[in-house]
């Protein structure tokens, strides 16, 4: 079922960088790209095994949307959470929506 | 009238499927009408990951068939029927709802059942085989009267039917008869560990357990009595205890059947009756029957290539293989119980992180014969590389499986890799066959799986797959490349003669005037760090802030477990008793550890992001200032003690050091910069191997330069001798000057130097001769560094919106919960997974 959750203000997101939000105990790191998009997928960094992919840097592959890992740089697809480098690892990628000045994150929805 | 013979393919799983698919790929596809027998309801799908049906996959996304590939090939499919007589002398199928087909040729591949154990009460109700979608759908049904499950096997499959009653919220046991786990594909130690590791995910393992009877339980439905006089009560009993070949539709038409069981085949894969062909796990080659994939698809192909008139032979296949169990990484290659005679064994255990290696190779030492890995099986591909093409092992075959340390690198590069080497084992694709597609012009990874199917099975082969490719595209001459990445054709040199000519202020404007997309880590930081060496503003100014490292967005050093340490700045490693007092309070009240580093000052491990401010907050109320080691800047000026306390000292070395440590914090350059300074020549601060080196001497100062230790240590430069401390000032200034605006990102200056064309001396003409008349810019530049400089984490305090962003979670005053040490000689350390999980379980 499609339940979107309030997490924060617009005023709250970080141009250009990522923050992290918990929601109903999952860690979602939160990402506002240069272009007014956003996205969110899991803050737990697969390859390190801690939760930090918020901290890491943004900006695309070949067009894509993408969240560098701060600890071993490896690459997540913001749209889809799987690794550039390694199609069979991802992490989870969540719904995001910004309704008037709130931010809203969707467990089960999917990114645009 | 059609001159097309006809030809029955009996059965539509996953090897059935992949005969037809790979006939319809043919030249051969127009020269039969094909028609198979499916007696399932559905086609073909995804037996080896059935699974994943209870982890949410739903039956469409697991089959293996293209939508509308039977239509397209002109295939009838007759599904939910049986082939039931095969009238081998009128050469006619006879189905269970009467369907009689004449075929010219025949191809089995009815595969096989469930093997359940001739055990008393082996039937009762919710006793299932674990085998097909039907099967997952009764055992659906049945785990909702049941609270406790029991898998009888503890091999492969039987692992994956726990993995689904866990799904499925049930108590879980395996049952094995024999003394370890996949007794075929491991070893007592790799099984010993993969129990272990099942077991921490909840699901007891029953090692050694004949089952001798099924009767009535007092609290479940079912109790198991085992030989030893041990029960089990459970309400759900799965029998994956290994499969039988599906031979008795074979044998009803009297064709050939091994002892063991499968219908005989010769290596073009025929049987005894030269119409029938036999694929898959139905069949039997050399008295052996194959419960993989893999071979089955290479019989597939074989029987193609016959059709065809073509020569092909199967002989005989791989078993090893590569899964995650329930997350547990496993693999198994070739034999790997060291039967051969002779064979030698090498074993890695390491209990801290679960890893488990163990290698067996020939009586000489140079041919991989088998290899078992778990909880760690990266090194599969390239193990398999080894077995599969029996290239001679490395003079230590150990270092295959020993953890990587520094640079010994003992990789199998894919040069050296022959043509014929199978690359993909899954659609048996040679690097052969890779080096053609990328020959014809395919040059990424997704084309390369699209053209050649390679890496699209289990994925194994992905990595090796890439540096195949990498390593093509570099010898076709592709790229030589010294753009600094997709987004900028630049050089970083370029980029900064950009920003200073056009005096552009933002990574914004940079990218809207010479670069495209959006940017990446790589562009980000290095233009990050020119505008910062070269305007030297606030790093987390609203416009740069997107483009620090973690380390420098948050102004401290990330570390293994995503906390921070946090380095104040001690001019020349200088430090008050009060200063001292200070850090051991401030790490004390935050629970730090704290360690002297080479660069003589003290580093504190393991804030949290929310602590970070609150500890400046009382560094700097102590005088301290940041240090700058996340940065990549000017680091430390580290010193001797100098003439002012030694006997031997010729001039003050730590007045020296801390005046050019003030002089220099803060400048951000391509990469770390360290320096230090020794009173005289018997070199006590090893100024020799920093980027910077003075050593006081009779006439003044000697300067060094271009030095580094690190992994590839320098001995630096000898560059001028006797000088007054201002003329060494000014080369200074020059020399990093100069650095900043020609190095490239993240190079020292010791590979600068190198890379110079001329060298030292024409690092002289320039910084001394004054060759190019810059140096008056080079001063001045540096001069404006200088006199700009802000210590950042004052600023950052100062400012509550910056603050703000020091928390964890934005919505939320927790803190990351998996955030857990444990003591270790009187201080802090990183809990280490096992720790953790085993803290947070106490906790919960």
């Amino acid at each position: 079922m499609s339940k979107w959750i309030d997490v924060c203000s617009v005023d709250d997101l970080q141009k250009n960088s990522g923050i992290c939000a918990l929601v109903e105990g999952e860690q979602v790191a939160i990402f506002y790209m240069a272009d007014n998009s956003i996205y969110a997928i899991n803050n737990y960094d697969p390859f390190g095994k801690v939760h930090v992919l918020s901290r890491g840097m943004i900006g695309d592959i070949k067009g894509e949307p993408m969240v560098s890992s701060p600890l071993y740089k490896q690459h997540f697809n913001l749209k889809t959470g799987v690794c550039f480098e390694d199609e069979t690892v991802s992490v989870a990628s969540y719904g995001i929506r910004i309704e008037g000045d709130r931010v809203e994150v969707n467990l089960n929805g999917v990114a645009k | 009238m059609s001159n097309k013979q006809t030809l029955v393919v009996i059965g539509n799983g996953m090897v059935g499927q992949n005969f037809l698919v790979s006939l319809m790929a043919s030249d051969i596809k127009d020269n039969y009408d094909v028609i198979t027998f499916c007696e399932e309801s559905i086609p073909a799908y995804d037996r080896v990951h059935l699974s994943e049906y209870f982890a949410g996959k739903s039956a469409a996304e697991l089959s293996l068939v293209e939508e509308g590939f039977f239509e397209k090939n002109g295939i009838t499919i007759h599904l939910g029927d049986k082939a039931t007589v095969i009238d081998r002398a009128n050469k006619t199928v006879t189905s269970e709802k009467g369907k009689v087909i004449a075929y010219d040729k025949l191809v089995l591949a009815t595969g096989s059942n469930a093997f359940v154990p001739p055990i008393p009460g082996n039937d009762r109700e919710n006793c299932i085989a674990y085998r097909t979608i039907d099967d997952l759908d009764d055992m659906k049904e049945a785990a909702k009267t049941s609270k406790v499950g029991a898998v009888v096997g503890g091999g492969l499959l039987g692992l994956e039917a726990a993995k689904a009653l866990q799904d499925l919220d049930l108590v879980t046991h395996v049952v094995q008869f024999g003394p370890r786990l996949m007794s075929a594909q491991l070893d007592d130690g790799g099984a010993g560990l993969l129990k272990q590791k099942i077991e921490e995910l909840g699901v007891s393992v029953l090692i050694d357990k004949n089952t001798i009877k099924i009767v009535d339980g007092d609290v479940c439905k079912h109790k198991m009595v085992f030989s030893d006089g041990t029960e089990l009560e459970t309400d759900l009993i799965l029998y994956s205890a290994g499969i039988r070949p599906r031979d008795d539709l074979a044998t009803l038409s009297g064709l050939k059947i091994a002892n063991r069981g499968g219908v005989i085949i010769d290596d073009h894969c025929l049987t005894s009756d030269e119409n029938i062909y036999a694929i898959g796990e139905c069949a039997s080659w050399n008295d052996q029957t194959f419960g993989l994939v893999a071979p089955g698809y290479a019989m597939a192909r074989t029987v193609v290539n016959q059709l065809a008139g073509g020569d092909a032979f199967f002989t005989g296949a791989d078993m090893s293989t590569k899964l995650k169990l329930n997350g547990v990484d496993v693999a198994s290659i070739g034999d790997p119980h060291a039967s051969a005679p002779g064979s030698l064994v090498y074993t890695y255990q390491n209990g801290v992180e679960g890893i488990y290696k163990r290698l067996v190779v020939s009586k000489n030492n140079k041919v991989l014969l088998g290899a078992v890995l778990v909880g760690d099986a990266s090194g599969y591909p390239i193990l398999s590389q080894y077995f599969l093409n029996a290239i001679d092992l490395p003079s230590n075959p150990d270092s295959l499986i020993l953890p990587a340390r520094s640079d010994a690198s003992v990789g199998l590069g894919p040069d050296a890799l022959p043509a014929s080497a199978q690359i993909c084992s899954c659609f048996d694709v040679t690097k052969g066959a890779i080096c053609s597609s990328i020959e014809g012009g395919c040059t990424t990874l997704g084309g390369l799986k699209a053209d050649t199917k390679a890496g699209t099975g289990c994925g194994g082969c992905v990595p090796l797959l890439k540096s195949v490719l990498d390593c093509e595209l570099e010898k076709a001459g592709f790229e030589v490349n010294t753009d600094i990445c997709e987004h900028f054709a630049f050089t970083r040199q370029d980029l900064y003669n950009l920003v200073m000519v056009e005096e552009i202020k933002t990574f914004h404007e940079l990218l809207t005037k010479h670069g495209s997309g959006s940017g990446c880590e790589i562009c980000k930081q290095t233009v990050g760090n020119i505008l910062a060496s070269y305007w030297n503003e606030y790093v987390l100014k609203e416009d740069h802030l997107g483009l620090q490292d973690t380390n420098d967005t948050f102004l401290a050093n990330m570390q293994k477990d995503g906390t921070y340490s946090v380095v104040p700045r001690m001019t020349g490693g200088e430090v008050t008793p009060e200063g001292l007092i200070a850090i051991g309070q401030i790490a004390k009240k935050y629970g730090l550890y704290t360690k002297v580093t080479g660069g003589q000052r003290v580093d504190m491990f393991g804030a949290r992001v929310d602590q970070l401010p609150l500890i400046w907050q009382e560094l700097i109320d102590a005088g301290f200032e940041s240090g700058h080691a996340y940065g990549k800047s000017l680091r430390t000026v580290k010193s001797c003690v100098g003439s002012t306390w030694c006997r031997f000292g010729v001039d003050d070395s730590v007045a020296l050091a801390v005046e050019l440590e003030n002089r220099y914090k803060g400048l951000r350059s391509p990469h770390k910069i360290k320096f230090a300074v020794s009173g005289c020549t018997r070199e006590c601060a090893e100024a020799q191997s920093k980027d910077i080196g003075i050593i006081a001497v009779e006439g003044g100062w000697n300067l060094y330069v271009c030095g580094n230790g690190g992994m590839k240590p320098r001995h630096g430069d000898l560059f001028a001798t006797n000088l007054d401390k201002e003329t060494l000032i000014k080369y200074i200034d020059r020399v990093l000057t100069f650095y900043v605006q020609t190095a490239d990102r993240m190079q020292r200056t010791s590979v600068w130097m190198e890379n110079m064309e001329g060298g030292l001396d024409y690092l002289k003409s320039v910084v001394i001769d004054d060759k190019l008349a810059i140096c008056e810019k080079l001063e001045e530049q540096m001069q404006r560094v200088v006199d700009t400089y802000q210590c950042e984490w004052k600023t950052t305090i100062a400012d509550e919106s910056k603050v703000k962003r020091f928390r964890h979670f934005v919505n939320s005053d927790k803190h990351d919960e998996n955030i857990i040490f444990v003591e270790e000689r009187g201080q802090v350390r990183p809990a280490n997974i096992e720790e953790r999980e085993l803290l947070k379980a106490e906790i919960a």
